[in-house]
């Protein structure tokens, strides 16, 4: 039974279930008793001061980080050490990255179609084809034979974003896609990070933009010392925060 | 404003030839000295060295003195001819004579096992590559004969011929060994670890020439009584070894440069560890490790002339023992000249092709 076929049968539209999940980097606690719901096509925003353990959090749903203690169930799959389970999530689970990553020896087009290839066996063809798709979504076809050193750094977080969708994924993560971009090219990414939150997508974005958070986010949750200290919807959450901290820090960066 | 100053030509005088002489041999009264002893020295070596090798020299003669007999005086050009009438021993070593198609068309099956391997835009390069991976068995069969072609002993292998085997077979097994080594003293599982950490500083830590000992006495020690293992397939394996070890940490700096965010990438595409490796990482890592890869091959390829201490006549073997013969007595130099242009011009060929790899693979990052 796939994962979908799973979800359905259990009437299920809770995508991600976090239950008191614990980290350590060696002694260091990083992340403290999260608990976190995640509903099919809600986007979440996360947001607070640097080593708060946001990054740290969505690298746990897919299993780039192993939490320690509590459950990770994605898509009805529980992540243990079971290493079916973690590539059967990693395939459902797209993630961006601060610094792109893409593949600088493969072209746009074959940073798209080679996990389709190798993990979703798809024929070369088809592959091809569903990834010129997504390079014209994220508007930058005329691309898709350049190396990613050719690109500049928005068109490169553009193609990792096709990269990502090219493996047809039910959750997005997007770990602080626009920090390491110049200031005019984060709006062409942000468009494309909009456009792609209006299509359903479930979301989860690590993210200061809070254009972006006001503009697409069912919920914006701020964390600091590895601890959920809020969560509300964008609205009251920028204009009626309740936690000192949370003032403190949308004081700093507003 | 932007946009509205011309292109101007460069200043005179900064490009063109006389503006690189300029710049490069007569910068400073220093530079000018130096240029002019250097013209100077190259000036009393090269003439004198041409009039040695080609206008004085002997191409065709029975043996020493009758090259001798045919110059103004003894010695004043070089006897080529040594090197005619001994060029099917340097080529064959001791194979029968009758038989020496086996080993020429080995050489041509060799040539065409290497094109699809150097050259990618081969048309269909796919079924050329298996022909390169069945290459060994055929050759091997060819050389050692038996399943209806006489057999040759392996001792009656030598000079180029086997130093392209022992060439050859180093280098195309080290590779993907020391790629595995590299991997496995990268690996999470602590016992895989360490088996390829002791592997690799055993061998770095010992001579080849010891290894090469222990491969002609010491391993029979180790055999069960009667068995017949081939000496020459001994020392293959050994020689390989040796070189898997070095390849093993040249990859491994290549794959240290490989920043964790591909990693990260591959992981969370849902690539498997293998996959990882061989589409992403490994791809990158080996692209990194080019100049020390073609090092350690070039440094294989001239060390495969140990052999000779455990009695094995490869080119230089050959060409050392014929200077023993009285006949041919005293012509060292063209010997050694002979057996150096071999080794320059293959192993000038590796680092040439490997300059070309590295500017097809640059992709702009």
């Amino acid at each position: 039974m796939s994962s979908a076929e799973r979800t359905k049968a259990n009437g299920s539209e809770i995508m991600i279930t976090i239950e008191s999940m614990h980290k350590w980097f060696g002694d260091f606690h990083v992340l403290k008793d999260i608990n976190l719901e995640v509903k099919r096509g809600a986007k979440i925003v996360i947001c607070g001061p640097s080593g708060s353990g946001k990054s740290t959090l969505i690298r746990c749903i897919n299993r780039l980080e192993e939490h320690q203690q509590g459950s990770i169930v994605v898509d009805g799959t529980e992540l243990t050490s079971d290493l079916k389970n973690i590539e059967i999530v990693r395939s459902e689970v797209g993630m961006v990255f601060q610094h792109f990553n893409l593949f600088p020896h493969l072209t746009a087009l074959e940073n798209c179609t080679v996990a389709p290839i190798w993990v979703r066996k798809t024929p070369k063809a088809e592959a091809e084809e569903s990834a010129m798709e997504y390079l014209e979504r994220v508007k930058i076809p005329e691309q898709a034979h350049k190396y990613p050193g050719q690109l500049s750094g928005g068109q490169q977080q553009r193609v990792a974003i096709a990269r990502s969708l090219c493996m047809n994924p039910r959750i997005m993560l997007f770990d602080e896609p626009t920090s390491a971009l110049d200031p005019e090219m984060i709006k062409e990414v942000l468009d494309v990070m909009i456009e792609l939150a209006e299509s359903g997508m479930t979301m989860l974005v690590v993210s200061h933009e809070m254009g972006f958070a006001t503009a697409v986010a069912d919920s914006v949750i701020f964390m600091d010392e590895g601890e959920i200290i809020e969560s509300n919807d964008p609205h009251n959450f920028f204009n009626n925060p309740q936690h000192e901290r949370t003032k403190l820090f949308l004081s700093q960066i507003l | 404003m932007p946009g509205t100053h011309p292109d101007m030509p460069p200043p005179v005088k900064t490009t063109g030839p006389v503006a690189w002489v300029r710049q490069n041999l007569f910068s400073s009264p220093l530079n000018t000295v130096l240029t002019l002893l250097s013209i100077w020295f190259l000036w009393s070596i090269i003439p004198p060295f041409l009039d040695w090798a080609f206008v004085n020299s002997i191409w065709t003669a029975g043996n020493r003195q009758e090259c001798w007999d045919q110059m103004a005086s003894p010695a004043l050009g070089a006897c080529w001819a040594f090197i005619e009438n001994r060029f099917s021993l340097f080529t064959y070593g001791f194979y029968p004579g009758h038989l020496h198609w086996r080993v020429n068309v080995s050489f041509i099956l060799l040539v065409f096992a290497l094109i699809p391997l150097l050259y990618e835009k081969l048309p269909y390069r796919k079924y050329g590559l298996i022909y390169s991976a069945v290459f060994p068995f055929i050759t091997g069969w060819l050389l050692v004969g038996g399943y209806g072609l006489e057999s040759v002993d392996t001792d009656k292998f030598g000079g180029i011929m086997l130093t392209l085997i022992l060439g050859v077979t180093g280098i195309s097994f080290s590779l993907p060994i020391g790629i595995m080594l590299a991997l496995g003293r990268q690996s999470n599982m602590p016992v895989l670890r360490i088996l390829c950490v002791l592997f690799i500083e055993f061998i770095r830590g010992v001579p080849l020439i010891t290894l090469l000992f222990v491969a002609s006495t010491m391993l029979n020690y180790f055999l069960p009584p009667g068995t017949v293992f081939d000496l020459l397939t001994r020392v293959l394996i050994i020689v390989t070894l040796f070189a898997s070890a070095y390849m093993a940490e040249v990859i491994r700096g290549g794959l240290q440069a490989i920043t964790k965010g591909q990693h990260e990438a591959g992981d969370s595409l849902g690539l498997t560890y293998w996959q990882a490796n061989r589409l992403i990482i490994l791809p990158q890592a080996l692209k990194i490790s080019i100049p020390g890869i073609v090092n350690t091959f070039i440094g294989l390829y001239k060390d495969t002339t140990l052999v000779l201490i455990i009695g094995m006549l490869d080119l230089l073997g050959l060409g050392d023992a014929s200077l023993a013969d009285a006949q041919w007595a005293g012509l060292a130099n063209e010997i050694y000249i002979f057996v150096a242009l071999f080794f320059f011009l293959t192993c000038f060929g590796m680092s040439r092709y490997s300059i070309y790899l590295e500017k097809k693979l640059h992709t702009g990052h």
